[in-house]
């Protein structure tokens, strides 16, 4: 009952804190937050301990069976059947611990972070169900129950990131995350309609046809219509995991609080995707849709780089980080399009613990100055925040990708990866990317805390109080940023680690095939290693770079903006895309709304034709029956006498 | 004499009959009217029952003539007592029960 109980406790959670949520609404009086708050951390610490004992024969007796746990039939009709059940394999540990840990972290440090807000237990309430939404994703055994999870977080999503509602913008950004991966849903949704419409046909009565284990087995049937559910499928992951063409919520999505970000957009709902694309291996590789596959890898290679750029200029510490998840979703991305699912879960279990990192680290620089997060007007914090500092300073060199941090042996399997599986074009846009964001991480660190404070500058009215920092926020950075550290080790390739005695226990771990490869074996190793030493370079130089410019040149960013005018404009106006669909997308369906459904379907024809219209017939047809009933008993025997005539034609004709 | 002549008379009377239900405002007449029908199609009746050499046109003469004396009795009971209600027989004084709708 392990699993049952995994899912149930943040769900507990959530129903408890959303009942002291109405009590506190109902009489007025907010309960004491030490209260909500434990129910709110010991629900999902719990959960996240459960998780581990479910965990252990995986990581100590290299368990290989899944662990399966039937909850009840749901669905049953004919010999169509899904039942809600549970599995936990190697696969959803990696999940359920990132989830459940990091998660647990995250409610941990929102003690500290929300302390004074009045929707402190609805917080509370939202985020134990959007854990719990999560874990069902994770832990499903079938697409329709992972898609139960899947538009739960879809829901809690547009709750967290609405949370202040009585800001029309935010609730707007919470309407936009919503809507937008509704389209992806969409795509999701045919995608399994496809398959359906395809095992369908041969199902026996009692076969869990959507069970993941079911579909590896007939995923030979599935093969005249792998191209599309797999395009349909990755629909759906581009508007959870944020690419291109759908990733434009998530920028929009930093209106909610900032533990938010850092548990939606860094740990878990943008994760979604790729997890869901790595579950389905099977249908995701190259003899079943090759096409799709490359579409995938491109659009996470050019999701890497696009997001990458428009980094370069944000100055909202939040949008920085922002449009950084974007980007290293797009490597994850591109590792599933080129077959290395390994690598790409390797990389989202790096991310969610330094993006956690480094989005909490930022809440704590937001919170200090109370709510100012423009980091033109910010600098020197280094003194004031110093936890805070080094903290975010080693996420950001995990994310920059520089040895030995998690980052860089994450995101180097994957560009190793890449190479090796010819994707050359690929492989250099990933690369330039990765440059990209070593320079915008440290042009935040250098800005942030780095160089003399500017908040005198501008006339800051708290320029001298900065607020301290509680213990259950910076306890939770140190902790993340510990394994920003060593989260990596696990997967140090061979070709490296060999001569220090490292096994790559990854790879073990997740001994799923990689595409072809053209080479030896020691060509491999000698390539790896010749990858790994030029990228660390690479992110090194990037580092130093931003560094350099933002502490001894700050006039140069301002130069250069003023030279190349236009592309600047471009990138700060991050590429016009949300005006682009607006004036595409958005206002067409207003316009067709406003006028072809609204004022000529329903006003024009329904309204007038048919319901006025209607009318109109009715009172006309009784205006003329209405003469035949005139009181004339001669007159009704003569209609009686022409009916019984008609009749009786009729009748003989 | 040929059944045709037969068929004809009765159709003849028939009609008549019909025309003064029709458009006779007495109620008497009406009746009057009625009772022609009547024995319209008795005169159909017989002359086929001739036709065929059987009893049954005759039997079912017989039920008309009953039934249109039953008629007669309870149409006159009922033309008595509307003449006790408005002192008249024209039925143009008896059209409570039209119904005008009322155009809004």
């Amino acid at each position: 009952m392990d699993l049952a109980v995994i899912l149930l406790l943040p769900l507990l959670g959530s129903l408890l804190n959303g009942a002291f949520a109405v009590k506190a609404s109902v009489t007025k009086r907010p309960l004491p937050e030490l209260l909500i708050a434990i129910v709110g951390v010991l629900f999902p610490f719990l959960s996240f301990l459960i998780a581990v004992k479910a965990s252990l024969p995986f990581l100590l007796n290299g368990q290989l069976a899944p662990t399966q746990e039937h909850l009840f039939d749901w669905v049953v009709s004919g010999p169509f059947s899904v039942s809600a059940s549970l599995l936990l394999d190697r696969l959803s540990v990696v999940m359920v611990l990132v989830v459940t840990g990091v998660g647990t972290l995250i409610h941990f440090y929102s003690r500290g972070y929300m302390h004074g807000d009045a929707g402190f237990a609805r917080y509370y309430c939202y985020l134990n169900l959007f854990l719990f939404s999560m874990l069902v994703l994770v832990l499903a055994d079938n697409l329709l129950f992972l898609f139960v999870g899947w538009e739960g977080v879809g829901l809690c999503s547009y709750l967290l990131i609405g949370f202040y509602f009585t800001d029309a913008d935010k609730a707007a950004a919470g309407k936009k995350a919503f809507v937008v991966n509704r389209i992806g849903d969409f795509g999701f949704l045919i995608g399994l309609f496809l398959i359906l419409g395809q095992l369908g046909m041969s199902v026996s009565a009692g076969e869990n046809i959507l069970s993941f284990n079911y579909l590896m087995q007939h995923v030979e049937q599935l093969a005249p219509v792998a191209g599309w559910v797999t395009f349909c499928l990755f629909l759906g992951a581009t508007g959870k995991s944020a690419q291109i063409p759908l990733y434009v919520w998530l920028p929009d999505a930093m209106a909610g609080p900032t533990p938010v970000s850092a548990l939606i957009h860094a740990a878990t709902m943008v994760t979604a995707g790729v997890y869901m694309m790595v579950r389905l291996f099977f249908l995701f590789n190259y003899d079943l849709a090759p096409y799709t596959m490359q579409l995938i890898a491109t659009v996470g290679a050019a999701t890497a780089l696009f997001a990458a750029t428009i980094g370069l200029v944000q100055n909202d510490i939040k949008k920085v980080l922002a449009y950084s998840t974007v980007s290293q979703l797009g490597y994850m991305v591109l590792g599933v399009g080129v077959g290395a699912y390994g690598a790409a879960i390797f990389h989202l279990m790096t991310h969610a613990f330094f993006k956690a990192c480094l989005f909490l680290g930022a809440g704590a620089v937001i919170h200090a100055l109370h709510h100012e997060q423009d980091i033109q007007k910010m600098g020197g914090l280094k003194s004031k925040l110093p936890v805070v500092f080094v903290t975010f300073t080693i996420a950001s060199l995990a994310i920059a990708g520089i040895p030995p941090l998690a980052g860089f042996f994450s995101k180097d399997e994957i560009l190793f990866q890449t190479y090796v599986t010819g994707h050359r074009y690929l492989y250099t846009v990933a690369f330039i990317a990765a440059g990209f964001t070593a320079f915008y991480m440290f042009r935040l660190v250098a800005l942030t805390f780095l160089g003399k404070s500017s908040l005198e500058h501008h006339g800051h009215h708290h320029a001298a109080h900065v607020q301290k920092v509680p213990f259950s926020m910076q306890s939770v950075l140190v902790v993340l940023a510990l394994l920003s550290v060593v989260g990596g080790w696990v997967g140090i390739p061979d070709a490296l680690g060999h001569g220090l005695g490292l096994h790559n226990y990854w790879q073990a771990w997740l001994p799923f095939g990689v595409g072809e490869t053209s080479l030896e074996g020691h060509n491999v190793h000698s390539l790896e290693i010749e990858l790994a030493f030029i990228s660390a370079l690479w992110g090194a130089l990037f580092v130093g770079l931003a560094i350099y410019i933002y502490l001894k040149k700050p006039a140069w960013p301002q130069n250069c903006a003023q030279k190349l005018k236009w592309v600047y404009a471009l990138l700060r106006e991050k590429y016009f895309i949300d005006e682009i669909y607006n004036a595409l997308i958005i206002q067409p369906i207003k316009s067709v709304s406003q006028y072809v459904l609204a004022k000529f379907c329903d006003q024009g024809i329904i309204d007038t034709l048919f319901i006025k219209g209607l009318a109109f017939f009715t009172q006309v047809g009784g205006g003329l029956v209405n003469r035949f009933q005139n009181g004339s008993v001669n007159a009704y025997v003569l209609y009686f006498f022409v009916a019984l005539i008609g009749l009786l034609t009729w009748a003989l004709v | 004499m040929t059944l045709n002549h037969y068929l004809v008379l009765s159709f003849i009377l028939f009609i008549l009959g019909f025309a003064v239900l029709s458009l006779r405002r007495n109620l008497l007449i009406m009746l009057m009217g009625v009772e022609i029908m009547l024995n319209a199609v008795n005169i159909a009746l017989v002359a086929f029952s001739r036709l065929h050499q059987g009893v049954e046109g005759q039997m079912a003469a017989f039920f008309v003539i009953v039934l249109a004396a039953a008629e007669a009795g309870v149409g006159l009971a009922i033309v008595i007592a509307l003449f006790r209600k408005r002192a008249s027989v024209q039925t143009h004084m008896f059209m409570d029960l039209r119904d005008r709708v009322t155009r809004s």
